[in-house]
């Protein structure tokens, strides 16, 4: 499991993403967080794993730990059609310009997240939005793809999808 | 015409007063006086100049960069690590350099259109003269709306255009500079030179395209302008075929008349790829046009082309080489594009013709366009026979057997922009079944880096085509050539309903084909706002990409709907350097609908249109430096663009935040009031992740301060219903868009009232809304 961009030529710099090599971690983070987001790209509509799609792992996810969730259309309808109502549309790019300022209040007045979870995008724009983050807040982020973003705090390496859905399903135990 | 740079010396002269010496007077611009338009405040403005603007915007749009990389590694300090905003040994810090790489696109864009208008003017001026006027047809009084907003001059003939041209030259110079290590180091100031640079632009492509429109007669701001053919299939394959790429267009004219002046219309098919292609069509009536840029390998690999001239700008760089591979042969004509091969320029054109079609010379550098003209139709005509069309597409034979080497290794799909499953095609090929490969032809933009990355050297490009080359052949269409500017009567017409938003908006399919998702996209966005009595202006690569889908009638987008700037119409403006026309009548209803004076006076013209014209650039596939450019054109102006996901590439976008109220008041001109109008336009420049995002957020950001009750009423309908359509539900912002019930759509009148209520919301004033102190009629108290 090399620590290697999924597209080859998006090499970061000297800052990049440690890995995720287990559910325990996750967990931790989950736990440690005051206010965790979840936002999830329409990519996780196509992308299976293991006879499952990636949306259904991160709706359950985000259904176990009360993640509140971003997301934009078609994705949206997807996310309330699988039982999920703490969900609000949003850009990817939007959201991540409002979880860095942080006067923002988030969807229920009461402060700004600390931990986002992102998953789910076209490779580069999500690569280009942890980036942004990365540069200009101090938000810890999360990528949930079965692939390395250098860009977020936390990713998965590149890696088969078997391993990835053995610690997604353990988080979910 | 004002005259520039006016010296006088004298020798000497003796006055009452004394003798004077050696006197000489200077004097930087003389403006013409016959014209009634006063000048305004900002003639030829410099990169300071409309900062004030600038600001303005960027104090409602913050910039969100997203930095491709941690480093700056542009001067021998470096490289500099940025990380978390450290600063490099320049001083400068990562939103600094963000914005410092945002400026180098747009500058170089800038600079390219500017150095396309350069020749192009030269080459006319040397062909038909300096005095060659500037028409634009009978309808079209107001011929050149940004020179005259920008510079303050008005140009009635084609030596005029020189005078801009020195002054965008001028500006492109400074901005350039302004990148340099120690120069500026702000990301604000980047970002008022990176709006600069988009107002130059939006002069250097209006200079071009008025240039080319008058001296080769062009449609006219001609709604009516010719259906043309588009598309792979449309070439004679028995025919020998002359492919032209690039952008300007004056070598792809000189073979059209080659071939009238000989007699051979018919006997050889001319046909491009990309900008030459649109701005050959509205010149030749025999000329076809393949499609987007992204069409380049397709096109050449099939064999068909038997000569490719390429000019300049979006021409891939490694075409002497695919040439060589189907045996076809290869002409560049422009000195910014010389692809390392011989001038022979000065040498007789059957010598040429005799070297290309021996072999001697897969390729020759020709800057003389007549020549360019006469060797390639001579060339075609030799070597077709020679070729037999000879060409790089596989049977499936050969792609199965080929197949079978794939490794998988996945490097195809890990190169691939949109990581397409390559790999998992070419395994299905591999056990005979080739209707992924077929499928991914859809989805493919052409670049090709898949074989580039495959560790065994298969032509995956080469695959992916020839699986679905009955689909290619297939490719029929049409489009309607480039009719130049919206003419001053249709301005008169929609005036009117554009500003007071019962037309609902004006929304400009521009730019590139780097799709994220294929190009089906642009024809159905162009389609549900044309349906819905938008008016859709279109350019270049996405115009082409619009006409290449028919309806269930067998009809593209072009003979579906009118060619009129009117509601409903489908109006395709030409090249990429038509651009101007779009943002170019919203400065003509400012001047023709308000009477407002539009002669060197940006700021107010831009705050009219801002305020007023609800228009939306989308560039869905947007790709080159170019495109940054013309978007940031449009932005200074007040335009928002909303680009497709590959758009982020640009590393910045420009939001708007509707939960802060105090981003969203303007003065109203008649009280001097300070007046809420809600977040309109939201954004300036926005990513949308898909088609649908896209669609709810063209009908949001049409929606202007200045809309009557009626106008806003019709823009809510649209936007709320498209909300419902792709999120099940009302929108959560409708009580920042509401101002008074009457503002409210009949037909969703009960939901939008409890909504409101819910909301606790309350009416709001309707104002004349202006950033400019400076226009308001009465002070306040």
């Amino acid at each position: 499991m090399k620590l290697e961009p999924y597209q080859k030529a998006e090499i970061p710099g000297p800052s990049k993403a440690f890995a995720i090599s287990n559910a325990k971690l996750l967990l931790a983070k989950i736990k440690k967080a005051k206010k965790p987001l979840m936002i999830i790209g329409h990519k996780s509509l196509e992308l299976e794993i293991n006879g499952k799609l990636l949306i259904d792992y991160l709706v359950e996810i985000a259904k176990k730990y009360r993640i509140p969730v971003i997301t934009s259309t078609p994705t949206y309808l997807e996310i309330k059609r699988r039982g999920y109502e703490t969900v609000y549309p949003m850009n990817l790019i939007e959201a991540a310009s409002m979880v860095k300022d942080p006067s923002w209040t988030g969807f229920d007045g009461k402060g700004n997240y600390d931990l986002v979870f992102i998953a789910g995008f076209p490779y580069y724009y999500e690569w280009l939005t942890l980036s942004g983050l990365k540069h200009f807040s101090s938000i810890e982020t999360i990528s949930l793809d079965p692939y390395y973003q250098p860009h977020a705090s936390w990713s998965f390496p590149t890696m088969k999808k078997e391993e990835w859905a053995k610690i997604i399903n353990e988080l979910l135990e | 015409m004002s005259k520039k740079d006016l010296r006088v010396k004298i020798g000497e002269v003796k006055t009452e007063k004394g003798t004077m010496k050696d006197l000489e007077i200077s004097i930087g611009r003389i403006f013409e006086e016959e014209w009634e338009e006063p000048v305004g405040p900002t003639p030829f403005p410099s990169i300071k100049d409309l900062r004030n603007w600038d600001f303005k915007l960027l104090k409602r749009y913050k910039p969100f960069y997203m930095p491709f990389c941690d480093l700056c590694c542009f001067c021998t300090y470096g490289k500099c690590d940025l990380t978390k905003n450290k600063r490099g040994a320049c001083g400068i810090d990562m939103a600094g350099q963000q914005a410092r790489i945002v400026l180098l696109a747009c500058a170089i864009g800038a600079a390219t259109h500017c150095g396309h208008a350069r020749h192009l003017v030269e080459h006319l001026i040397e062909e038909y003269g300096r005095d060659t006027p500037l028409s634009m047809g009978e309808n079209v009084e107001i011929e050149a709306p940004h020179v005259r907003l920008v510079c303050g001059i008005r140009p009635r003939k084609i030596k005029d255009l020189e005078i801009a041209l020195d002054y965008v030259e001028n500006q492109v110079t400074h901005l350039l500079s302004a990148i340099h290590t120690g120069q500026e180091g702000h990301w604000m100031d980047f970002e008022s030179k990176v709006f600069h640079a988009g107002m130059i632009d939006h002069v250097a492509m209006e200079i071009a395209d008025i240039a080319q429109i008058a001296v080769y007669n062009f449609p006219k701001a001609d709604p009516d302008a010719p259906l043309v053919e588009l598309g792979a299939g449309v070439v004679d394959s028995k025919k020998p075929t002359i492919l032209v790429v690039g952008h300007n267009v004056p070598p792809a004219i000189a073979i059209a008349d080659y071939l009238t002046k000989e007699n051979l219309v018919g006997s050889v098919e001319v046909a491009g790829l990309c900008c030459t292609a649109i701005d050959l069509t509205r010149y030749s009536s025999f000329a076809k046009i393949i499609g987007p840029m992204s069409w380049t390998l397709r096109f050449i690999r099939s064999g068909l082309a038997d000569v490719i001239v390429v000019d300049e700008q979006c021409v891939r760089t490694n075409l002497v080489e695919e040439a060589k591979k189907i045996g076809a042969l290869f002409i560049a004509t422009s000195e910014k594009n010389c692809q390392g091969l011989p001038n022979r320029t000065n040498d007789p054109a059957d010598q040429i013709v005799d070297d290309l079609v021996s072999g001697k010379q897969p390729g020759v550098l020709i800057f003389d366009t007549e020549k360019v003209g006469e060797v390639a139709v001579k060339a075609a005509l030799a070597v077709a026979p020679k070729r037999k069309k000879k060409r790089s597409l596989l049977t499936p034979k050969e792609i199965i057997e080929g197949s079978k080497k794939c490794i998988k290794c996945q490097e195809c799909i890990k190169a691939c922009p949109d990581n397409l499953p390559v790999m998992y095609a070419v395994n299905d090929a591999a056990r005979g079944d080739l209707s992924k490969l077929a499928e991914l032809y859809e989805k493919c933009i052409g670049c090709a880096r898949c074989e580039s990355a495959c560790s065994v050297n298969l032509p995956l490009h080469t695959y992916i085509i020839s699986a679905a080359e009955k689909k290619m052949t297939e490719e029929k269409f049409k489009i309607r050539a480039g009719r130049g500017p919206i003419s001053d009567i249709e301005i008169r017409e929609v005036g009117q309903p554009i500003v007071f938003g019962e037309i609902p908006g004006v929304v400009a399919f521009v730019g590139c084909p780097n799709y994220a998702n294929g190009g089906k996209e642009i024809p159905e966005m162009v389609d549900e706002f044309a349906k819905r009595r938008y008016i859709i202006t279109l350019s270049g690569c996405a115009a082409m990409t619009a006409g290449m889908f028919k309806d269930e009638e067998g009809k593209t987008v072009y003979e579906k709907y009118h060619g009129r700037f009117d509601a409903g119409g489908v109006v395709n403006v030409g090249s990429c350097v038509s651009n101007p026309h779009i943002s170019g009548a919203a400065i003509k209803i400012a001047r023709i609908f308000a009477k407002r004076n539009i002669r060197a006076n940006y700021e107010e013209i831009a705050d009219y249109v801002y305020n007023r014209i609800g228009a939306v650039g989308v560039a869905w596939g947007a790709m080159s430096q170019k495109a940054a450019s013309i978007a940031s054109g449009f932005w200074r102006l007040g335009v928002p663009v909303i680009v497709g996901p590959h758009g982020s590439k640009y590393r910045r976008m420009l939001l708007g935040r509707k939960d802060r109220d105090e981003d969203w008041y303007v003065w109203d001109a008649r009280t001097g009031k300070k007046v809420y109008v809600g977040p309109a336009p939201e954004h300036l420049f926005y990513t949308a992740e898909t088609k649908e995002e896209a669609m709810v957020m063209i009908a949001k950001l049409c929606i202007r301060p200045n809309d009557t009750t009626k106008g806003r009423a019709i823009k809510l309908t649209h936007y709320i219903d498209l909300y419902k359509k792709f999120y099940g539900k009302l929108p959560d912002d409708i009580h920042l868009y509401v101002r008074t019930k009457a503002d409210i759509p009949l037909t969703m009148k009960d939901e939008i009232l409890a909504y409101l209520e819910a909301k606790g919301w309350k009416e709001k004033a309707t104002p004349d809304p202006t950033l400019l102190p400076r226009l308001i009629r009465k002070k306040e108290g």
